[in-house]
């Protein structure tokens, strides 16, 4: 194992927490805001991601497939907050799971009936393709570089919008006390559906990022929201700071277990069963850390209790 | 009146003595949700060769099993109890094959796989009532290993899935594969980010790579791959290299070789008539899922021509003799009911807008599997 391969691991940890990041910051302003538990974020991810592979197959520009990707999430958002989330606010958290749930298979099967059950296409442009020669001789592809730059440019958007903005903070405002701000003037379903927009654009763009390396197909979201709760329940719930540092933290601990397990395992076992045994623990390491850092921090890194 | 009540019963109870003539046939298929892709084409090539056969008498009742197992297996009870099929297929998946069909075979009905076929059911679980259409698991992977050695790949990386057909698949490759291996590597069962596992294979020296990696797996490795910058040769099955995926992966995939048991250039008559009708019923080209539908539904067809599925010894005979055309050409069954076939590989070219394999080699003929020795029935 070579210093290279490792750095090279690093990054692909850290560029696995950011795409995470983008998921998780939506999921945990939702919570932390409006006290909501939306199962169907992973469906605004896919939802950019198709959005995106239907506008870079019509125009062939990557930059609008990206700006269409945000507006189609950021506006299903707005859609289903204010048709069906604004009546879950009251509710208890079991009702707003089973609705989102249904609102999940809804988007799924919409989505499948609009553009069929094959995986669409959808590719990174030509001007990011292909690696670029780092430091030490490493070859990283540029596209996943440009996904940590976006997502670190994005993250540090969000907090200035919520540090520095009059709308941050009534976001804030309304993360500790929801009747006193409606008290005090400020129109508190426009502030959710903003906030659900928000939400849901975020994860729309890095569906769509995501799709150009991935696959762009119905029920791409799902895996990664089981992610982004992780990550959110890590960080603190409605906490940004805690679902960048979650987020970091979930990407670089499953790459670097991945990688590491099966090859510290291969020093005392024969190859095939260090690789078995080594990726079936490395697919539990995220969920360890989540249960170490809750032993030690109840309400995660920056929770507040 | 109750003599005429007694009369109407008597006479419905005829037709419906009349109707178990037929042969009721239960499709459990994945037609929603990641991979619905796969039933579908499997779906339509049966439902294909059906229609051309223009037989009444063959009733099909279609379930989607949302590749659940749990959902798979109370599919099968419905359709067993309340349903009375005759006749099971269509499941996709070998984790919900191990769940459906070893107790409908202990309950006396048929069960004809298009594409599932696990070690468990071709070695010491195989039975009389069980025939695959398709392949057994390891099949196309031996293939994969008969090309690298005759390409003369040394030192290839192999990778897989962490489950069963994973497991299988890269047990087929070692199988017949001789030279040696720079690495080995499990992945997560529906990962799509291989980043890690890319920088491992260019860290390790190997001259080519063999990987399984099924669905949406499959176009995330590849567009990735393509996209770090290594050259080394890739070989795979057929399963990431279908008709459905092929447009969502593009160039990345052009040249790429994989090995399968059908490929759209097939040269035989049936095969031919086979792709135009597919395209001309459904508006795209079909995948291997949909050949191996038409035919499983051909080879049932064929069977209820001669023998009468209520005889079972009678109807079990007439499956076995396969007597019907193939896509694939020469088809025979093996002693325990997996199919005997040239195994080819394929590369991926462009057709005008579109991507597709040709046929270059032949890479295993009339190929059985390494199981039949394990079976007694």
């Amino acid at each position: 194992m070579s210093l290279v391969l490792l750095i090279e691991q690093v990054l692909n940890g850290l560029q696995f927490g950011v795409m995470l990041f983008l998921m998780a910051a939506g999921l945990t302003l939702i919570f932390g805001v409006m006290g909501l538990i939306n199962l169907a974020h992973g469906s605004f991810y896919m939802i950019g991601a198709f959005a995106a592979a239907a506008t870079a197959a019509a125009t062939g520009s990557f930059l609008l497939a990206l700006a269409a990707s945000l507006v189609a999430a950021a506006v299903a958002g707005a859609i289903v907050e204010m048709t069906v989330i604004r009546r879950l606010y009251n509710r208890d958290h079991l009702d707003q799971v089973l609705a989102t749930f249904a609102l999940i298979l809804i988007f799924s099967e919409g989505t499948r009936w609009l553009f069929g059950s094959f995986p669409l296409f959808l590719d990174i442009p030509d001007y990011l393709a292909g690696p670029i020669s780092l430091p030490f001789g490493i070859q990283y592809p540029q596209y996943r570089l440009a996904i940590i730059a976006v997502g670190l440019v994005v993250a540090g958007g969000l907090f200035a919008l919520i540090a520095k903005t009059r709308i941050g903070i009534q976001i804030r405002a309304g993360e500790s006390d929801r009747e006193m701000i409606a008290a005090l003037g400020v129109d508190i379903s426009n502030l959710y559906t903003f906030v659900f927009a928000l939400g849901a654009a975020l994860a729309g763009i890095a569906g769509a990022l995501i799709g150009a390396i991935q696959s762009v197909q119905v029920g791409m979201g799902e895996p990664v929201l089981i992610l982004a709760f992780v990550v959110i329940v890590i960080g603190g719930i409605g906490s940004i700071k805690g679902a960048l540092l979650g987020a970091l933290l979930v990407g670089l601990t499953d790459t670097l277990a991945g990688f590491l397990l099966p090859n510290a395992f291969g020093l005392v076992m024969d190859p095939a069963a260090a690789s078995a045994v080594g990726s079936s623990l490395a697919s539990m390491s995220i969920y360890v850390l989540m249960a170490g850092v809750l032993l030690f921090r109840p309400t995660g890194l920056f929770g507040s209790s | 009146m109750k003599l005429k009540f007694l009369a109407l019963v008597t006479a419905l109870t005829s037709v419906a003595s009349l109707a178990q003539a037929d042969v009721k046939v239960g499709m459990i298929t994945t037609l929603s949700g990641g991979g619905a892709g796969l039933g579908i084409d499997v779906r339509d090539g049966f439902m294909l060769a059906i229609k051309q056969s223009g037989r009444d008498d063959i009733e099909v009742v279609i379930e989607d099993d949302q590749r659940k197992p749990d959902i798979a297996v109370q599919l099968a009870d419905r359709m067993i109890q309340s349903e009375k099929v005759d006749v099971l297929t269509g499941i996709i998946w070998s984790n919900l094959a191990m769940a459906v069909v070893p107790s409908a075979l202990a309950q006396g009905k048929f069960y004809l796989s298009p594409n599932a076929g696990p070690s468990q059911l071709a070695g010491k679980g195989c039975h009389k009532n069980y025939f695959n259409v398709a392949w057994q698991n390891d099949n196309l992977h031996e293939a994969g290993g008969a090309h690298a050695n005759s390409t003369g790949y040394n030192n290839t990386f192999v990778l897989a899935p962490n489950y069963p057909a994973g497991k299988d698949a890269l047990t087929g490759f070692k199988r017949v594969y001789e030279g040696g291996l720079s690495g080995e590597l499990y992945t997560k069962l529906g990962q799509k980010d291989y980043a890690s596992e890319i920088a491992q294979i260019r860290a390790s020296g190997a001259d080519s790579v063999y990987f399984f990696l099924p669905g949406g797996m499959g176009i995330s490795f590849l567009k990735q791959y393509a996209d770090s910058g290594l050259e080394l040769p890739l070989v795979g099955p057929a399963f990431s290299f279908d008709q459905g995926i092929l447009q969502a992966v593009g160039d990345a995939a052009l040249g790429v070789a994989n090995t399968s048991q059908w490929s759209k250039d097939t040269a035989n008559p049936t095969n031919e008539a086979f792709v135009a009708s597919f395209q001309a019923e459904y508006g795209r080209l079909p995948s291997l899922y949909a050949s191996q539908g038409f035919d499983t539904a051909n080879l049932l067809i064929s069977a209820a021509g001669s023998a009468d599925v209520a005889d079972g010894d009678a109807f079990q005979a007439a499956l076995k003799a396969a007597d019907f055309a193939s896509t694939r050409g020469d088809f025979a069954f093996a002693g325990n009911n997996h199919p005997i076939q040239d195994i080819y590989v394929r590369e991926v070219i462009k057709e005008g807008d579109i991507y597709t394999n040709k046929i270059v080699s032949t890479a295993l003929e009339d190929h059985s599997n390494a199981y039949v020795s394990d079976c007694s029935m």
